[in-house]
């Protein structure tokens, strides 16, 4: 009898370490009525990466704090907020990491600059190679 | 090209190679920290009002913090499961004399009523979180977390994940220090 109730405790599913039971935010999965609104707030919710599962926007991520930031996205953007304003606002709360789109500062030049810094390089290292070809 | 400087440009990859099993070699060594730090701490609350879970109470404004009295804030919910962990560790801050206040986060009052009824309520204070907009606001990205606020309303420290019982002195460090 113990053996058949071990088994069925590690057979058990194992519980969730956390799954809210209450629906979720209306906004959060639902559509502005207004399109041009509602594609603003889409182009930013593409941009903005969920705290949860780490690596996904908030519009592609299915965990319930992604939803809540969408609602809130889609709640500021209804409010008349800018698309920036609201990209700031989550930054000054979550750091930089939040967002997808890096501005171009003085600590991410570099990320800006590579490829030009790259195709330079090579355009230089072809040019030296056709020349060596025709002499 | 000399054949000095070709010879010096050979070790290149190999240099190049090195550096990336460098690299390589710290991500196994040290462990992944993927918790997201809140960029708030040292900035005061974010203004919120959150009606009380308890029937008849008043409701949990930012501005409240503001009263020379340094506080603990623990964004909790009935659905989590480390949440229960650190009930005896809030119940022992409790009895050191730390004021607790409560976000309920994504619950119904009702729920996190019983929660407290089955763990113990070390919390003055309740807000309903429904929504997480003070959890957002705060720039918290889970639950169970823990904030630090000074008399000022400003938030002073942040803990991550469940107070163990080896985490009480800390937080009961943080705390002195925002006195």
């Amino acid at each position: 009898m113990k053996r058949v109730i071990a088994l069925t405790l590690i057979l058990a599913p194992t519980v969730s370490w956390a799954d809210p039971t209450m629906a979720p935010e209306p906004l959060s999965y639902t559509q502005l009525p207004d399109p041009a609104q509602e594609a603003a707030a889409q182009a930013l919710m593409q941009t903005i990466r969920c705290v949860v599962c780490q690596g996904q926007s908030i519009a592609d991520s299915d965990a319930d704090l992604a939803g809540d930031m969408r609602a809130l996205v889609r709640q500021k953007i209804a409010a008349g907020e800018k698309p920036e304003a609201i990209r700031a606002w989550l930054i000054q709360r979550y750091g930089r990491w939040v967002s997808y789109r890096p501005p171009v500062d003085a600590v991410t030049w570099p990320l800006w600059a590579a490829p030009i810094l790259l195709l330079a390089v090579g355009g230089l290292l072809a040019r030296s190679a056709f020349r060596r070809r025709r002499t | 090209m000399s054949l000095r400087t070709i010879r010096i440009l050979l070790w290149l990859p190999l240099v190049g190679f090195l550096i990336v099993l460098g690299l390589v070699f710290t991500g196994l060594i040290r462990p992944h920290d993927a918790s997201i730090r809140s960029q708030m701490v040292g900035r005061p609350l974010p203004a919120f009002s959150l009606p009380s879970t308890r029937p008849r109470q008043p409701p949990l404004t930012s501005a409240s913090f503001a009263d020379g009295k340094v506080r603990l804030v623990n964004i909790f919910a009935s659905w989590c499961v480390p949440c229960v962990v650190e009930m005896p560790q809030l119940a022992q801050l409790k009895q050191a004399g730390v004021a607790i206040e409560g976000i309920a986060s994504r619950d119904t009052p009702a729920d996190s009523l019983a929660f407290l009824q089955r763990n113990g309520d070390p919390y003055d204070r309740i807000g309903d979180d429904k929504t997480s907009a003070a959890q957002i606001a705060i720039g918290s990205s889970g639950v169970p977390e823990t904030y630090v606020v000074d008399g000022k309303g400003v938030i002073r420290a942040q803990h991550i994940g469940p107070i163990q019982p080896q985490d009480v002195a800390d937080i009961l460090a943080a705390v002195r220090d925002a006195q």
